[in-house]
């Protein structure tokens, strides 16, 4: 293999497994460690910065860092990284808007329109008001925040916290028009804006609008994120005692746990597919498998039961999952009867679309087949070149720090854009490398490793919280039991970097390597090392760390996979040829050069 | 500063025949200075248990004083482990030799402990045979007391002071092999390749078996001068042959060529298959390993490898006659047999 070209950044971003998958690339490791020193207020700034809704995303994000954790390869569960960011959003000090970047008085003369006031839209306004942007915010709803505000229950996401952190970005000067649907993306274009970025979601929950009885039933049959945003705004507050939520999604759990709330006894969850490929989250589950909400797997929905006019149940085929050799399934009747369950309501939860009745098919912004808006690659520009597209409505419904990760991108796009640069020309990350050696062997981070298991998590009684919807399940962590999470985190960032030219071949780092990352042998193909080397390397996406030749004719060959980044490699290093440097890597935004 | 390792290890190291993991057979971290040769004979000492699937509640590790010495701290955590007084370890080992056959017995010594202060408890031993692995960890220098050359330094070597050695040196491998050892070998910490299946050879044969290890002080004798340096032994060492060591009960699976392999086989049947350099030169053949040791030395060059197998030896228990089973384990009717055995005793002297 050539050696490792560490002057890449994207070769130690990647090492940070948790940075790297997160859609928004959080410095999750940096936050972590300034918790563990009780610096709430920097580890929260750390987050706002790339991620915006610290608060919110510390309760109701999906996660994708915990999967990739490190920490779950080398023992069983990853670190609560989301638990963590709440941890520093709970403990940070009143008053943290004065580290805002500053609103410059004097405006840079251009202006944009938002259309729609979720998690996008407001990212992007983040964005740009620091840069002098006069920005306007269009939305339905009579307050900001978009699905986040409509269809998350407050038992997970408390009003409270949503409205402080929407309003952090309100208060950086957004003009804002809420209560106003815009009915026509052609009066909107008319107006002098100098760029349009629709950050509207995928509105339209997915009916089953041909399954028999759907018409006869409809009083009892509901769509869920209406019908969620039904509870939020009021206009829902109860249901049936026996309640049916057809559907394996996100929104399907938290339908489920609203009707628990909402008089809902027999609440039960009823999925085509085999549970193990649900795609709500895997502690979205549990919780409302604590709730007592049942999961009927296999169950294909074949009509409404409506008599007299009253919904009375509904008929499920059995099916058996059936793969073919590229692995794609379908569902085949499994000839058992079909199975009745009484009910005296159902919420849809099947799927969301992608809606835009209100964009004008002449205006020359295109879409393709499936709806979705035809954008530029990476660059959210539509074919409408002042038009840009983020969040939900741009992709198909993903999730909320994915929709923050669009606004930055889009910001940027919209900052070029207004200034007349071409939109290839985006500002790259912001990296750094820097030692950690604070004595012979001494870092300037805390090396050793924790032993202790992932905290669980306290909870509000639950007789409690099923009595009232508004009352948040989860309590977070305290201070103490932050603390030792966040030193269950293993410092990814803070990397092994190699010297080839300094290592005299001592061996020493192989002996002391408590997880044999470290090998020197000839060198091969990747495939020929991954084979040869003292501990099995069979985690393909995990990259070898390859030195070039050393003076006997070897390479030093390191699996990143396992590597516990506990510095003790370094430590019985005599040369410093591995030497510990944290790896910062912050993600570009509008106005960087 | 990392005083405690991580407990976690890389979950599909495999464990070995016996049910063991590496881990089992890991010791505290290393306190030594970073990069000492030591560290790399602990570690090689720790494969080759491993991979031998020894039971590590069945070795005996002991040492005398010195840097060498402290590393039963370092490895075999289960072990049995003794740091006696400096120089002393041979006469340990003896008496627990004496008490318990059944366990293999580690000496790790230094070449201070061994050619110094030790020199005469280290000759005797070699010359009763006993049954150890006895391992000199030699860096030609008192690494404890700031580096003064030690009994095993090479003439005219320069080290970090500057002033090169002026006095002859101790081969501490012809002294051994010229007193009876049954396997003498030497290898270099920088070189686990050979270094594993050396000790694993020395481990399975029965008798005394010794091992110098050139194991370079990083920090007072690692100059580009000094014969003990990393830099210095790989430029100057010659092996006396590749070798595979292939214990008892293994399946051999290669096929070696006549003529240049010699096979060596030990006491418990495990066999050494040594790919020789010079198919003239017997392994097996005291005085040619001597002059083959000399000859080396003449143009400068460190012979490593095994240097002396005597597949036949005798160890001290074999040559005094003593009791087949361990001390501990024998009851009193063995001990005292009473006065009818007492009286065929005496009706043999009459």
């Amino acid at each position: 293999m050539k050696p490792t070209d560490i002057n890449n950044p994207e070769y130690f971003h990647r090492v940070i497994d948790c940075q790297y998958a997160c859609p928004s690339h959080t410095p999750v490791p940096e936050y972590i460690r300034l918790i563990s020193e009780k610096r709430y207020d920097d580890a929260y700034m750390i987050n706002w910065i790339s991620n915006v809704f610290p608060g919110i995303l510390g309760r109701v994000c999906d996660r994708p860092c915990e999967p990739a954790c490190r920490r779950g390869r080398v023992e069983r569960e990853a670190v609560a990284i989301c638990r963590l960011k709440r941890v520093a959003a709970d403990n940070r000090e009143a008053g943290i808007e004065s580290r805002f970047p500053k609103i410059p008085e004097e405006k840079n003369g251009k202006k944009v329109a938002l259309i729609g006031a979720g998690p996008a839209s407001l990212t992007v306004a983040r964005d740009l008001l620091p840069l002098g942007y006069t920005v306007d915010l269009y939305d339905d709803q009579s307050a900001g925040g978009g699905f986040m505000r409509t269809q998350v229950p407050s038992f997970r996401l408390p009003e409270k916290v949503l409205n402080q952190e929407v309003g952090y970005i309100l208060d950086m000067g957004v003009r804002t028009f809420f209560n106003h649907y815009i009915s026509s993306m052609r009066s909107l274009l008319a107006r002098d804006y100098d760029a349009l970025f629709v950050g509207t979601g995928a509105p339209r929950g997915r009916d089953l609008p041909d399954l028999p009885g759907r018409r006869e039933g409809a009083a009892g049959i509901h769509i869920g994120i209406d019908w969620l945003a039904g509870v939020v705004f009021g206009h829902v507050r109860s249901i049936g005692r026996k309640v049916l939520v057809l559907g394996g999604g996100n929104t399907a759990m938290d339908c489920c746990r609203t009707a628990r709330r909402l008089g809902g006894e027999d609440v039960r969850v009823v999925v085509r597919s085999p549970l193990a490929e649900m795609k709500a989250s895997p502690w979205e589950i549990e919780d409302a498998r604590e709730e007592d909400i049942p999961f009927y797997e296999n169950h294909l929905p074949v009509e409404f039961v409506v008599e007299q006019g009253q919904l009375k149940g509904m008929r499920f085929e059995k099916v058996e999952p059936r793969y073919d050799d590229q692995g794609k399934r379908t569902l085949v009747p499994s000839g058992e009867p079909l199975v009745l369950m009484e009910c005296d309501e159902v919420i849809l939860a099947v799927g969301q679309l992608n809606a835009f009745p209100w964009i004008e098919e002449d205006l020359g912004i295109e879409f393709d087949q499936w709806g979705l808006p035809v954008l530029g690659e990476g660059t959210f520009q539509s074919s409408l070149e002042r038009v840009f597209f983020g969040g939900d409505a741009a992709f198909g419904p993903r999730n909320i720090i994915t929709a923050v990760a669009h606004g930055h991108g889009a910001a940027i796009s919209i900052d070029l854009f207004c200034s007349g640069r071409p939109l290839t020309e985006r500002p790259g990350p912001k990296v750094s490398l820097l030692s950690q050696k604070m004595g012979v062997h001494d870092w300037l981070y805390h090396n050793q490793i924790a032993d202790d298991l992932r905290q669980a998590v306290p909870t509000a009684d639950r007789t409690k919280t099923l009595r009232d919807r508004l009352m948040e399940v989860e309590l977070g962590f305290d201070r103490r039991l932050g603390h030792t999470e966040a030193l269950r985190c293993l410092n990814c960032d803070i990397q092994t970097v190699f010297r080839v030219e300094e290592c005299i071949e001592c061996d020493a780092c192989v002996d002391a390597c408590p997880e044999r990352c470290i090998n020197f042998t000839a060198n091969g193909t990747e495939e020929d090392l991954r084979r040869r080397l003292l501990a099995p390397a069979r985690e393909l996406s995990q990259a070898l760390y390859v030195s070039a030749e050393l003076p006997t004719g070897r390479v030093m060959v390191k699996d990143e996979n396992l590597c516990l980044h506990c510095g003790i490699c370094a430590e019985r290093c005599p040369t410093s040829a591995w030497e510990m440097q944290k790896f910062s890597y912050q993600s570009p935004q509008a106005g960087e050069k | 500063m990392t005083f405690f390792r991580p407990s976690f290890r890389h979950p599909q190291l495999p464990a070995n025949q016996a049910g063991y993991y590496l881990r089992d057979y890991e010791g505290g971290i290393s306190t030594l200075c970073a990069g000492c040769g030591h560290d790399s004979i602990n570690g090689a000492i720790i494969q080759a248990c491993y991979e031998l699937s020894l039971e590590p509640h069945r070795i005996v590790k002991l040492s005398g004083i010195g840097c060498s010495s402290k590393s039963p701290a370092y490895l075999l955590s289960a072990a049995h482990g003794f740091n006696s007084v400096h120089g002393r370890m041979p006469s340990i080992v003896t008496g627990a030799n004496m008490a318990n056959r059944e366990l293999l017995y580690l000496g790790i010594s230094g070449d201070g402990d061994t050619a110094s202060i030790g020199m005469g408890q280290f000759v005797h031993a070699v010359r009763r045979n006993l049954n150890m692995v006895y391992i000199v960890m030699n860096n030609g220098c008192y690494g404890l007391t700031k580096g003064q050359y030690s009994a095993t330094a090479d003439k005219g070597s320069v080290g970090k002071k500057g002033e090169p050695n002026l006095l002859e040196s101790i081969d501490l491998c012809e002294i051994a092999i010229q007193l009876g050892a049954g396997f003498v070998g030497r290898s270099f910490s920088g070189d686990k390749q050979q270094l594993v299946p050396l000790l694993k050879a020395a481990m399975s044969h029965i008798g005394m078996a010794f091992i110098d290890v050139i194991s370079p002080c990083v920090t007072f004798n690692n100059t580009p001068t000094s014969t003990k340096s990393y830099h210095w032994v790989r430029e100057h060492s010659e092996a006396t042959s590749t070798f595979d060591f292939v214990p008892f009960r293994q399946e051999i699976t290669t096929d070696y060529e006549n003529g240049s392999t010699e096979a060596v086989t030990l006491h418990d049947h495990s066999v050494i298959y040594l790919h020789k350099k010079d198919p003239e030169v017997a392994v097996t053949d005291r005085r040619q390993a001597v002059d083959a040791l000399e000859e080396h030395k003449e143009e400068g060059l460190i012979l490593t490898g095994v240097l002396y197998v005597d597949p036949e030896s005798e160890d001290t228990h074999t040559i005094l006659n003593t009791s087949e089973r361990p001390l501990n384990s024998l009851e009193q009717a063995e001990l005292c047999p009473g006065s009818a055995a007492l009286k065929e005793i005496n009706e043999e002297l009459r």
